[in-house]
């Protein structure tokens, strides 16, 4: 029996190489590439938007008009929409953040595996149904639904100008869109955070029992502080999808002027049904008015996104990665 | 403080598998009592008994009656959380809350209890506690700085710390040195023995010259073979487990003859 022989071959100089680093070469410039290509479809996407505008923006001199057609100034045109867009996903957050955290938490840390697992699925469908049916769900359901609660809350909360004004007869309101929007990112901020629940280490959580803490005050003491940013995370990717949302808010909502009240119909519109509902229709100075809306959009998104980043950033030395 | 501990006929299950079985046990107050035994011989699952922590895992029980100066802490109606108040506990990993400060580490205990105080006496307990761990000269200049950027062997000593800031009855230790170099193993065992003034100490220890060095009361622990209940072998004062030990197996063990 000899052992030379199943012995593997020794290199006998520090020089030339083992082999191998074709892959990480390659997977390296992959990366690489990968990364550009998303910079480079941002600022396309970005330079889009801006060129397309600008006749929109500065119509004395970019355009052979005097003003924009909708109104007299840009400005006048955008603001009532980006108002109606913010107000719409500002609702679906408020009303979709604490179910959403309450299901995860459930999810995670209350329920027992066998009610745990077919929830945390029922909830993933959610996310798998077309914004077109939720649309129309809230256009002949819920809307009409909403219709008492609207004159409920005008009746006693009439004085808070959101609820003022004369009550929809229809319930195609702005809040409506939102109660709609709310149901589509529940989901999303649902199995985000579970997943993140699930990660907190198994022994902060017991150093947390360990000190008599009942399961609330663990979760407050461990879990929440070390869901912290991915939880901020949820919401914001929620609020990105709830500010571009698209076709449910144009089929719930009638849209007309901007109002404080949330609750009448034929008020308030949002920048993506806009455009959605006119685009077809629209050339020239219009076209322009339109995309500089969708720049705006664009323009709010990256603000949203920037502030969750410097949200989360802010607690980076007491985060536990450290 | 200080509260003795007996296990009586004390049978811990993972689901339907019998992990330890029938464990009769008395430990003193004011001493310290170490576990040894090969892995899987159950002496940190029955530790994790003496403070209700075992049953934090799905599917995972107690039968039997464990007592706390006679008070059985698994009869009926029994709080596990009053239960954890009086019986503090350090693990194997150092695991200060990485969210908190050094100092609210501490304070950690007393946040959950409700209680509300001065400054000037959440500063005093905060003191007290980390020079009861000789922690406070390495850290009085950085109590605002999160625990998780002390070295490990000082985790670990704020994490003692941690618990003894609450004056628990029984402090129990599943490995506190195993994650830790020998100096700051060196610390913690000069710790314990200061703790004894005070605490009833149990610690499960894989080292069994920390054993020798530290405890008063040794108790080894052994499986028939895998699948099967780790039970209790012996149970006597260190010097006698070590030097003269009444069962083969004891013998077997510490003298490294092991398996």
């Amino acid at each position: 029996m000899t052992d030379t022989a199943t012995e593997p071959s020794r290199k006998t100089s520090l020089k030339g190489s083992r082999g191998g680093e074709a892959g990480d070469r390659v997977f390296s410039g992959l990366a690489l590439t990968a990364g550009i290509v998303i910079l480079l479809v941002l600022a396309f996407v970005a330079v889009f938007l801006l060129i397309e505008s600008l006749p929109a923006l500065w119509p004395e001199v970019f355009s052979d008009q005097d003003s924009i057609e909708s109104a007299d100034t840009f400005w006048q045109y955008v603001w009532p929409l980006m108002a109606g867009t913010l107000i719409a996903s500002i609702i679906a957050i408020l009303l979709a953040t604490p179910v959403a955290v309450g299901i995860a938490l459930y999810i995670s840390h209350y329920a027992p595996r066998s009610i745990a697992t077919p929830v945390g699925y029922v909830i993933d469908l959610l996310a798998a149904i077309p914004s077109v049916v939720f649309g129309a769900w809230g256009m002949t359901v819920l809307a009409g639904a909403m219709v008492p609660i609207y004159a409920w809350l005008n009746e006693y909360l009439g004085w808070i100008p959101l609820f003022g004004g004369t009550p929809t007869t229809t319930g195609r309101t702005l809040l409506t869109s939102g109660v709609v929007l709310a149901v589509m990112i529940l989901p999303i901020i649902t199995s985000l955070c579970r997943e993140i629940f699930l990660q907190t280490p198994k022994l902060h959580e017991e150093a947390a029992l360990a000190l008599g803490a009942t399961r609330w005050e663990m979760i407050k003491m461990t879990v929440f502080p070390f869901a912290r940013a991915g939880i901020v995370s949820s919401i914001m990717l929620g609020l990105g999808r709830a500010l571009g949302e698209t076709m449910a808010v144009t089929l719930v909502l009638s849209p007309g002027i901007f109002s404080w009240s949330l609750i009448q119909s034929g008020r308030n519109a949002t920048i993506p049904s806009e455009i959605a509902l006119n685009f077809p229709e629209a050339f020239g100075m219009r076209q322009s008015e339109l995309i500089a809306a969708g720049l705006m959009l664009f323009i709010i998104t990256l603000a949203v996104n920037m502030v969750a980043r410097w949200i989360v950033s802010r607690h980076k030395e007491f985060s536990g990665a450290n | 403080m200080s509260k003795r501990i007996d296990a009586v006929d004390l049978n811990v299950y993972y689901g339907n598998f019998r992990a330890v079985e029938g464990v009769n046990i008395n430990i003193e107050p004011r001493s310290v009592t170490a576990f040894i035994g090969p892995s899987g011989c159950g002496k940190t699952t029955f530790l994790r008994t003496i403070n209700r922590m075992h049953e934090v895992l799905p599917g995972a029980r107690a039968e039997g009656r464990l007592l706390l100066d006679g008070e059985d802490i698994y009869a009926p109606g029994v709080d596990p959380v009053t239960v954890r108040t009086m019986v503090g506990m350090v693990f194997q990993r150092p695991n200060p809350f990485p969210t908190m400060s050094i100092r609210d580490n501490i304070l950690a205990g007393y946040k959950l209890n409700g209680t509300r105080m001065s400054k000037s006496t959440a500063d005093g307990i905060v003191e007290k506690s980390l020079r009861g761990a000789n922690l406070w000269e390495e850290v009085k200049d950085r109590l605002d700085k999160p625990g998780s950027g002390l070295s490990g062997g000082q985790q670990q000593r704020l994490c003692i710390a941690r618990s003894i800031a609450v004056e628990p009855d029984v402090i129990l230790m599943d490995e506190p040195c195993s994650a830790l170099d020998p100096i700051s193993t060196l610390a913690i065992e000069d710790l314990i023995n200061e703790l004894k003034d005070n605490y009833t100490v149990v610690i499960v220890t894989h080292n069994m010259q920390q054993a020798a060095r530290v405890a008063d009361k040794t108790a080894f622990f052994n499986i028939a073979g895998t699948g099967k209940p780790g039970k209790l072998i012996e149970y006597d004062d260190t010097s006698v487990i070590f030097n003269n030990p009444s069962n083969k197996q004891t013998e077997d063990y510490v003298s490294g003859r092991f398996g």
